[in-house]
């Protein structure tokens, strides 16, 4: 059984001045280490519970009509650091429809709602750490960080892991995404090799004929920490 | 270690429209025998509500004998909008650390919310197991002055516990 998980430190910090939100919402007080006892090496299975149908993994049928936008699908592997794929893991997503517009009342943005997108999907992880969602691809979209802020377009997401200690929440970005550069939020990690593991990739073989474009995006979760024996292979 | 951890991100301010579902707070039902509420306020830098925060509890089943059917894991958040928040679950066990020292009851939180660039993880533990929290290794890493921020404390149907993010009586956050 793990005794403990990595503790690799490729996120953002919680006290980031560019992204003004986190400025009354970062503790000051230094973080206490927590030893990974079996609370956080153990956690919920909710897979198959909060997963009712193949609706909800498909954005683009769970209203009357379909939704305006470039339709897509998006798949990918949920793994560890050890590269195994993490089985029967729930994965949520919420975005903004096409016109860059989120279902929620606190969106005062005056893009179009789109009467045939609600903007939320689930599902679980097969036996190989796979999901798959077709949706249609979010637009980017202003808010009041800054004079002129634009979020590059991304899709959120939100996986459970099989401990507490895998517990993760991100956000898919698109490649090429010329708002990168402005973005606090992409740009709060502060290594360019992790922001890159956020960019889902286009693939031609997960384009389908007539259908949807095709995007790809791995997702890594901390896996147990090699003990010294392993490390020395 | 072969491959890198994707990093975290914000839950922004509509994770409403994604995360939490009606029955999300329930770790049990409310009718459940031994159910206890735990009542749940997070407040900011300034000492005003977060009301766009989202909470998740994970913990121990009550006893071992008990472990049927209890998820142990709860979600609260579903469009509260005034910072108040509450879980209804079982009192947890007692579980042991790595070494075999029994740990007291407590309960792992996540903190989630726009401006929160990771998650917060804090722990529950509870004020009336004066006994156990004494000799709890976790309890007794933290400063004395600032343990009592990791203190549920008794109401009439459960528990209540405060989550201030920044400033006076901050919160004990945990690097997990």
């Amino acid at each position: 059984m793990t005794t403990e998980y990595v503790r690799e430190d490729a996120d953002p910090p919680l006290d980031y001045p560019p992204y003004r939100s986190t400025a009354l919402r970062h503790p000051k007080e230094p973080l206490v280490y927590l030893p990974h006892t079996v609370t956080e090496i153990t956690g919920p299975q909710l897979g198959p519970a909060r997963v009712r149908g193949e609706l909800d993994s498909d954005l683009t049928r769970q209203h009357e009509g379909e939704p305006i936008g470039e339709r897509m699908t998006v798949t990918g592997r949920v793994l560890d650091t050890e590269g195994r794929p993490l089985r029967g893991t729930l994965v949520e997503i919420w975005q903004a429809n096409s016109a860059g517009r989120y279902r929620h009342r606190s969106d005062r943005w005056p893009a179009p709602l789109d009467p045939n997108f609600s903007g939320a999907g689930r599902a679980v992880t097969d036996d190989d750490g796979r999901y798959s969602f077709t949706t249609i691809k979010p637009g980017p979209y202003p808010w009041g960080n800054h004079h002129n802020a634009w979020r590059p377009a991304h899709i959120h997401f939100s996986l459970m892991g099989q401990a507490f200690a895998q517990r993760l929440v991100t956000q898919m970005y698109f490649p090429g995404d010329p708002l990168f550069p402005f973005d606090p939020i992409f740009n709060s990690v502060r290594d360019p090799k992790a922001r890159e593991r956020m960019i889902a990739a286009f693939t031609m073989d997960g384009t389908q004929p007539n259908w949807a474009t095709g995007y790809e995006f791995d997702i890594c979760l901390r896996g147990p920490e090699a003990t010294p024996f392993e490390e020395a292979h | 270690m072969s491959f890198h951890t994707t990093p975290s991100q914000t839950v922004g301010p509509f994770l409403s429209i994604g995360l939490p579902w009606p029955e999300g707070e329930f770790a049990v039902p409310p009718d459940s025998p031994g159910a206890i509420r735990i009542a749940m306020t997070v407040s900011d830098g300034a000492g005003e509500p977060v009301p766009d925060a989202m909470i998740e509890t994970w913990q121990a089943d009550p006893e071992p004998s008990e472990t049927s059917g209890f998820r142990g894991f709860a979600r609260s958040g579903f469009e509260a909008g005034d910072g108040n928040y509450e879980v209804v679950t079982l009192k947890p066990g007692a579980v042991p650390m790595p070494d075999g020292r029994m740990q007291a009851p407590h309960v792992d939180v996540s903190v989630f919310a726009r401006g929160m660039l990771n998650r917060c993880v804090t722990r529950i533990y509870f004020a009336d197991e004066d006994e156990a929290n004494a000799s709890d290794p976790v309890l007794a890493s933290v400063p004395a002055d600032r343990r009592e921020t990791l203190l549920a404390q008794p109401t009439d149907d459960g528990y209540r516990f405060d989550i201030r993010l920044q400033g006076p009586g901050e919160t004990v956050f945990f690097a997990i």
